[in-house]
């Protein structure tokens, strides 16, 4: 399949790309990975008039923690985020979540701010954002803002990114005494998920300070389980705490019924996974120190 | 517009359109058909090439985002006009048997043995993983995976358990 024509250009600066935005609008697409854009191009989905490409511009390639935060730069490969050392001792859902996404040549290419950029409901690293209590970070000509992974994602394909912007990080706070899981259920390598939970929970004292929990591929964006979280949020970690925030997470699911199962079924794996996870979660936090 | 690419250690100076995917330069413009065609949805992996060394797939890359970068396809792998220690593998363990994915396969195990000279047999699934056969079942490929490391690895590396765990898998395979 052929892409329709479209111009490109591949700056070397930051200034270079924020100029094309701004001057081309909703007429421009940013090129990163391409793993969802050239797809999207391939089968016509959409028909922009200039490609970005922004492979080219330096620095923007590093995942490392840096003012008290931890900074996801736009170029950061979903590989580059399986490998990453920092990723497995202190961020453990981002560290799960990141090899389940796609394929092995998928995520050579593809990057986490260009999948959060996508906004795919069935995208993995939404869900995963929304449970570690992330921000995004927009930059355009008039300067920079952040917003919460919470406000972010407007439905699906759409986000609160304007034409003009460029997500250039995503930050992500760290957490001590923090466990996490990311559950997916796959039909096979590399398919989008039938359905996904990401959880974090952060322990102190053997209570849990509070828990993040992200859905994905049950509904019109990645879902925030806010019900289940705010039960959780100072919650001694019982059996009965755990399977009553998983009760809550299934109901916050909206899931539709399509080739990958009906939506009786996705719910039900919400739940399973939800319980799954947190069980996971505070065990893996208690043993960093949470008890 | 204008790229230089290099395919297979020769470089290329090219005149393409923006949207010329990676693949149809390759097959189209340099006439290099070993890099095939599946899916063309980014699902199968039969069009896998080696981008500066990194297995990706080839019907979803630009021809203009190769400018100044390495390519590599299969007809890049015969070594002194000789098939590699992988073709050779692959070969005699008969990792193959239409052999429609086979040139992407043998790129990413290319891959996978530049990163880990000794994979055990998850880890080749594991790499291979954004390959689709729908012949083999997998078996012999993932044996000639293994076979190729070991061979590559050289005689000294290749250690009496894995040669009695080749044999051993072998066994289960005709019984």
């Amino acid at each position: 399949m052929l892409p329709p024509p479209f111009d490109y250009v591949a700056p070397r600066s930051l200034d270079e790309v924020l100029n094309h935005l701004a001057e081309h609008g909703d007429e421009a697409k940013v090129l990163a990975g391409g793993q969802s854009l050239i797809p999207v191009l391939k089968l016509r989905l959409g028909e922009p008039a200039l490609l970005v490409d922004i492979n080219r511009l330096p620095g923007l390639d590093g995942i490392a923690e840096d003012g008290g935060q931890l900074r996801v730069g736009a170029l950061v490969r979903h590989r580059d985020a399986e490998r990453s050392a920092l990723l497995r001792e202190r961020y453990p859902t981002m560290a799960a979540a990141a090899p389940q996404v796609s394929d092995p040549l998928v995520r050579n290419l593809g990057t986490v701010c260009g999948s959060l950029a996508h906004a795919d409901p069935a995208g993995d690293w939404g869900a995963v954002m929304l449970a570690m209590g992330a921000e995004l970070i927009a930059r355009s000509r008039e300067g920079s803002r952040a917003i919460a992974a919470r406000d972010f994602f407007d439905g699906p394909f759409t986000t609160l990114l304007r034409p003009e912007e460029l997500l250039v990080e995503v930050r992500v706070p760290p957490r001590p005494r923090t466990g996490g899981a990311y559950l997916k259920l796959e039909r096979k390598v590399g398919d989008f998920a039938t359905a996904a939970v990401a959880v974090r929970v952060t322990m102190d004292n053997g209570r849990i300070a509070d828990a993040g929990i992200g859905l994905t591929a049950v509904g019109p964006s990645n879902l925030a389980a806010t019900d289940a979280e705010a039960l959780l949020a100072g919650a001694e970690p019982t059996d009965e705490a755990i399977r009553e925030a998983a009760e809550l997470a299934a109901r916050a699911a909206s899931p539709s019924a399509d080739t990958r199962g009906s939506a009786e079924y996705k719910r039900n794996v919400i739940r399973v996974f939800t319980e799954r996870g947190l069980h996971q979660s505070v065990a893996m936090a208690t043993a960093a120190g949470g008890a | 517009m204008e790229i230089t690419v290099t395919v297979n250690g020769s470089a290329h100076r090219l005149d393409v359109e923006p949207r010329l995917l990676l693949v149809h330069l390759l097959r189209d413009k340099l006439r290099l058909t070993g890099t095939h065609v599946g899916c063309d949805t980014t699902s199968c992996g039969v069009c896998t090439v080696l981008l500066d060394g990194v297995p990706i797939k080839s019907c979803t890359y630009l021809a203009v985002q190769a400018d100044g970068r390495e390519v590599q396809t299969v007809e890049g792998m015969l070594e002194g006009g000789q098939p590699s220690a992988i073709q050779a593998a692959f070969k005699q363990e008969h990792g193959l048997q239409c052999g429609f994915c086979t040139p992407g396969v043998m790129l990413a195990t290319k891959a996978l043995l530049a990163d880990n000279p000794d994979p055990t047999e998850d880890e080749v699934r594991w790499a291979l993983s954004g390959n689709l056969c729908r012949c083999t079942g997998y078996v012999n490929i993932v044996r000639a995976v293994r076979a190729a490391a070991a061979t590559m690895r050289g005689p000294e590396e290749a250690s009496a358990p894995d040669q009695a765990q080749a044999a051993a898998d072998r066994e289960e395979v005709s019984a």
